[in-house]
């Protein structure tokens, strides 16, 4: 497998050292791996740290800046970030208003942000927590480790920071956050495999003729193995997944993202049978975001995440958003 | 430390390779840089009793390792170093005991139990059999034969949970690793 890398080790300092060259606007300290946007704190206002593991970029590094994150602690590749980092970066930008860590269900950023959130508070941060676990791929209850956190994260971390722009107290901005989260879900569908620089090539074997139904970002294999569909075929079966669980519903933000290793002409046309789907069970659309935005490095495939959504958070929404990898409004 | 250190750089392909089967393939390299960190941190800093050993080492992979593994391996070594107290010499049962106090921890932790298919199956036995005068090289063998048994296991916990049905059939990387553990502490005492 050929990676455009040096050595597996320093794949993620050399990405944050490349990210620090392109982006002068954020701080972004190599050694203890935290990225801050530049004028942090900002006086009065709420902070959102995030993290995980390295290997979903842009998230989360790549929403650091006004009306989106703070900071952003990212962890080796796959591998939830350590509490030393999240502390660090909760107290770079923490003005007295609080921080909130916007976390991933997942067990290693879980026990992380924890840990993290209890050595912050005794250093008098505040500091509030939600859980992101919108993926209808898993199960929750007490046989699996609950949903995973998926593509609702960007959803969590755009809103909420609109919220904390607009100078929302931290129990507010916390509140959106729970709500994004209760109002989103998501599904997966993986092409192929992803590779990962530590292991040199992909984490599990697809047959070309194969897709994986249900896949989460860590190359991990999904929940069901069909023969290859079409664009069509996928977008019906992903949209029935989300809105099986979401229960019927009105506008929606739809998130149409791409794991990395599909291209966008797929990703576009992907998202207009995701579009023709959702108009065929009667969901309108109210905002459409195409890209890679929560990927799992090479990975080829795609998710389908939607957000309930009321006029608030349309507002939210569109509130301007000035980070690496969403941007407009200003 | 320095054995288990020796161990989990030895054995981080295998650990791998068993994380990919059923997980996100990065168990052994996650383990090798924690290891590697303590062991460096012990040269640098020696610690007087085995209770400190225990509970700086496992700071140091709490801050080092991430994912699952830091907190919960941290939470191990800092459990039972800080049931050893400041004792200046442990017998093995007194060790296996300790151990015990850092596996409830990992337990209350994680809020797992033996038989979710995690590093308990393999830490519970082998806590266990030391503290029940088994000695070292009996310990390395509850905690292997704990590991095998999570072959047929169904995952409750951690990232092989999503995999539902999949997970059977594969080894835990974390009760892997949990059983190298103890076979380092076996060649260590040997």
């Amino acid at each position: 497998m050929k990676m455009l890398i040096n050595v597996p080790e320093s794949v993620v300092a050399d990405a944050l050292r490349g990210l620090a060259a392109a982006h002068p606007e954020l701080t972004v300290d190599v050694a203890n791996r935290i990225v801050v946007r530049r004028d942090a704190p900002v006086a009065g206002k709420v902070a959102l740290v995030s993290g995980g593991g390295s290997g979903h970029e842009p998230l989360h590094a790549g929403f650091v800046g006004p009306g989106m994150l703070s900071a952003a602690c990212p962890g080796e590749v796959f591998t939830s970030p350590v509490p030393d980092q999240m502390v660090r970066a909760a107290a770079a930008v923490d003005s007295g208003a609080g921080v909130l860590f916007v976390v991933k269900n997942y067990t290693g950023d879980v026990l992380n942000f924890q840990l993290a959130a209890e050595l912050a508070e005794d250093e008098g941060v505040q500091v509030a927590r939600v859980l992101v676990d919108d993926d209808v791929a898993v199960a929750g209850g007490p046989h699996t480790a609950g949903r995973r956190g998926t593509g609702a994260t960007l959803f969590v971390e755009k809103l909420a920071g609109a919220a904390a722009d607009e100078g929302a107290p931290l129990e507010r901005v916390e509140a959106v956050a729970r709500r994004v989260n209760a109002a989103s879900r998501s599904f997966g569908v993986a092409l192929s495999a992803c590779a990962t620089p530590a292991k040199g090539g992909p984490t599990f074997d697809l047959p070309p003729g194969e897709l994986e139904l249900g896949v989460g970002i860590h190359g991990e294999p999904g929940r069901e193995r069909r023969p290859m569909m079409t664009a069509r075929e996928i977008a019906d079966t992903a949209v029935d997944a989300v809105l099986d669980d979401l229960g019927p519903s009105g506008p929606v933000l739809l998130l149409v993202n791409g794991m990395g290793g599909t291209p966008l002409l797929e990703l576009y046309g992907f998202g207009a049978e995701v579009h023709r789907a959702l108009a065929e069970r009667g969901v309108p659309v109210a905002r459409t975001l195409v890209g890679n935005y929560v990927t799992s490095l090479d990975m080829a495939g795609a998710s389908v995440t939607l957000c309930r959504a009321d006029e608030e958070l349309l507002r939210l929404w569109d509130a301007p958003v000035q980070t690496p990898a969403l941007r407009w409004g200003r | 430390m320095a054995a288990a250190d020796a161990a989990v750089d030895r054995e981080a392909d295998r650990l791998t390779e068993l994380d990919a089967a059923i997980g996100d393939a990065d168990h052994g390299v996650n383990m090798r840089r924690g290891f590697t960190a303590v062991v460096s941190a012990q040269e640098v800093e020696p610690q007087a009793t085995p209770g400190a050993v225990l509970v700086a080492a496992g700071r140091r992979l709490i801050s080092t390792v991430g994912g699952a593994s830091g907190p919960l391996y941290g939470t191990l070594l800092r459990g039972a170093g800080k049931a050893l107290g400041d004792a200046a010499e442990v017998t093995p049962e007194d060790l296996g005991r300790a151990l015990r106090a850092g596996v409830e921890a990992v337990a209350r932790l994680g809020g797992a139990a033996a038989g979710d298919k995690t590093m308990l199956d393999a830490l519970e036995p082998g806590a266990r059999a030391l503290e029940r005068g088994g000695g070292f090289g009996e310990a390395a063998r509850a905690a292997r034969e704990g590991a095998v048994a999570t072959v047929p296991m169904l995952a409750r916990k951690g990232r092989a949970s999503y995999l539902g049905e999949r997970s059977v059939g594969h080894e835990d990387p974390g009760a892997a690793s949990s059983a190298l553990l103890f076979a380092a502490l076996a060649e260590a005492a040997a």
